[in-house]
This record gives structure tokens, C-alpha cells and sequence, in this order.
């Protein structure tokens, strides 16, 4: 059972890097093999998020070239010993790969891990286009935003046209007290307007700005950040999480003063 | 200013209407031109037969069904005040 797992947003900075980071250590945590595979040429970013920037040896873009062999490319985790990735490159653009290049090189490393983990680039270009050909599922990563939130309905729209079979979405950067004082939307607000089923909501916290810095992924800490990104690799396994009331931002107050609006 | 606050919308409320009309014309794929075209040709068609005010009609796409992501029965809805009935011309 080995499944191909592409993180979108079609919005750039909504945090779909540090999801496809956290995921991807989290299953590996929990022994699953998982493959990292950073696609956005000419910008790579998951190897510094994941700490791994100073053993890059090859990437992508010299596996579909055929410049080495795919197990070359792969850089082992520091952590994780189940945990790999493979960095994009970073003097290409996007045109050095093709969408029937990926679903081929995905095919063949399909058999050797458990999860593979796409970061796609922001965009609906190429970059997009590459990152969902091999894909079984998608994890939409949005802000509680409306710039954020209209771009995830048009990549959802064409993740459906792309007939991509399972569609979750991750609220990222959630502030309860500011859902609290009405001035942003909930989680059920998003989930309502998206209406895909809802995998994960992870607070805005600065715990995840450290450890980027450090380049540590905080899934599993004992922060609000790594908590909710450990419920989410435990969702994308199959596990049922519930979400706790304060985490939709539902609070005792709006429970009460939701009564007066449904009238 | 009491009174202000009660009555003011929230910011989580304005984001919420916004989006919820702005998806709808992305997802069936009309622009903003478009819906502006229709409305004046509704508006045309109209004021043939009354006096309307064109100034604060509205039109908009919504769905019936609110379930699921499948945009099942679009339906055009024009909100057009009309000034003088007796206008109407025979």
C-alpha cells in the first residue's frame, strides 16, 4: 500500500512546505517509509526546512535527465533513517521537467516507500502541473484568508478536473482569538466555503518559525504547531483524530450568540 | 458607538459574503464584465415594459443545493427595484 501525496495551495507563503516537512517526518516517525520530493525548480526550499541543505550531491531535474541514478539523489534524513528526500534543483526552471517524466519516475519509486510527499510549487502552471501527474491524493494547505482561500477553490477545481481521487484539506496559521473576536474566519467557515473534507488545522504558532531556523521539523513537540501536525499524519494513516471544539475556534461564546443568528 | 458595535458586521462575516459570491462567478467561470453585461441587458429588456432602478439593481449567481462542491442548479437571481409600475406601457 504505498501512496503518492501532493501538498498544494495554489497561493505562495501558506505554508505548504512546512506541512509536506512535518508530514513527512511525522509518518516516518511512526516507521513508515517516506519519500520527500521537492518540486519546485529554481526555488528549492524543503531542504533548508528540513535541515538537510548541506548534502545535496544531485536532484530532480539530473534524475529525470538520467545524470545519476535515482538512488544517488536520495539524501537521508539526519533523524530518520526511513526518511528521505529528494531536492529540487535550483539553477533550472520549471520546463526541465514534464508531467510524463514525474509520473514515470514516480512509478519506479513507488515500490520502495510507503508514502511519497510532492511540495508543490505555488502557481497553476507547469510546476503544478508536474507535481499532481503521479499524485493519488491531495492536501490542499489554505490560510483562513480570502486571497488564500479563493486560490485553494481553483486548485481544487482543477485537482477534481484532474480526476485526483482524495481531496483533504489543512488550515494552516489559525488565530483563536482572532476567530474569537469575529475577526476571522473559522474553521467551519472555511470547511463551508471549500466544502472538501478537513484533515487538519494547525494554529498560527512561533514555534514553527524557530524551528525552521533551526531546521528541525516540530511535528510530535509538545507546541500547538507539533501537536497538530502529528494529528494530521495520524488522519492521513487512516486514524480517526477528533478535532477538539477550541481547535474549530468554536468557543462558549459564539455557541451562545450563534443561537441569536440562527433565528 | 454602542449601538455601532452591535450593529457593525464582523470582519469574519464580510470575509465570509464576499467569498462565498466571488467563488461562485470563479467556479462558473462568468468574470465580473460578464455579470455587468448581463445586468445591463436585463436592465434594457425591463425598462421596455416599466421604469426600473438600474442604479441599485443586482444580479448574482448562487446555488440552490448548498451541498458538496458540485455547482448541480446555478441559478441567476436579479434583485431589480422598480420605480413606477404604472409606467407600463401596453
Amino acid at each position: 500500500m504505498s501512496e503518492v501525496i501532493v501538498v498544494t495551495s495554489g497561493k505562495g507563503g501558506v505554508g505548504k512546505t512546512t506541512t509536506s516537512a512535518n508530514v513527512g517526518t511525522g509518518l516516518a516517525a511512526m516507521g513508515k517509509k517516506v519519500l520527500l520530493i521537492d518540486t519546485d525548480i529554481g526555488l528549492r526550499n524543503l531542504d533548508v526546512v528540513m535541515g538537510l541543505e548541506s548534502r545535496i550531491v544531485y536532484n530532480l531535474v539530473d534524475v529525470v535527465e538520467g545524470n545519476c541514478r535515482i538512488k544517488q539523489a536520495l539524501v537521508r534524513d539526519k533523524r530518520y533513517p526511513t526518511l528521505f528526500l529528494l531536492p529540487s534543483a535550483q539553477t533550472r526552471d520549471k520546463s526541465a521537467v514534464n508531467p510524463a517524466q514525474m509520473v514515470k519516475m514516480i512509478s519506479h519509486l513507488k515500490e520502495q516507500f510507503d508514502y511519497i510527499i510532492l511540495d508543490c510549487p505555488a502557481g497553476i502552471e507547469q510546476g503544478f502541473q508536474n507535481a499532481i501527474a503521479g499524485a493519488d491524493r491531495a492536501l490542499v494547505v489554505t490560510t483562513p484568508e480570502v486571497s488564500s482561500i479563493r486560490d485553494a477553490d481553483r486548485i481544487i477545481g482543477l485537482l477534481e478536473a484532474n480526476e485526483i481521487q482524495k481531496i483533504d484539506l489543512i488550515i494552516n496559521r489559525i488565530r483563536y482569538d482572532m476567530i474569537k473576536r469575529g475577526d476571522m474566519m473559522s474553521s467551519d467557515d472555511v470547511v463551508d466555503i471549500l466544502a472538501i473534507p478537513l484533515l487538519g488545522l494547525v494554529p498560527d504558532d512561533e514555534n514553527v518559525v524557530i524551528a525552521t531556523n533551526q531546521g528541525e521539523p516540530l511535528v510530535g513537540s509538545n507546541t500547538l504547531a507539533g501537536t497538530a501536525y502529528q494529528n494530521i499524519c495520524y488522519r492521513v494513516c487512516g486514524k480517526e483524530v477528533p478535532f477538539p471544539d477550541f481547535e474549530r475556534g468554536i468557543s462558549f461564546w459564539t455557541r451562545i450568540t450563534g443561537i441569536f443568528h440562527r433565528s | 458607538m454602542f449601538k455601532n458595535i452591535l450593529k457593525r458586521k464582523s470582519s469574519r462575516e464580510i470575509a465570509k459574503d464576499r467569498l462565498k459570491i466571488l467563488l461562485i462567478s470563479d467556479r462558473v467561470n462568468c468574470s465580473p464584465e460578464m455579470m455587468e453585461m448581463i445586468k445591463n441587458d436585463i436592465a434594457k429588456v425591463i425598462s421596455k415594459y416599466m421604469k426600473i432602478d438600474t442604479e441599485s439593481m443586482e444580479i448574482q449567481i448562487t446555488k440552490t443545493g448548498n451541498k458538496g462542491r458540485a455547482l448541480k442548479n446555478p441559478t441567476l437571481y436579479a434583485n431589480i427595484p422598480i420605480l413606477d409600475l404604472n409606467s407600463m406601457k401596453n
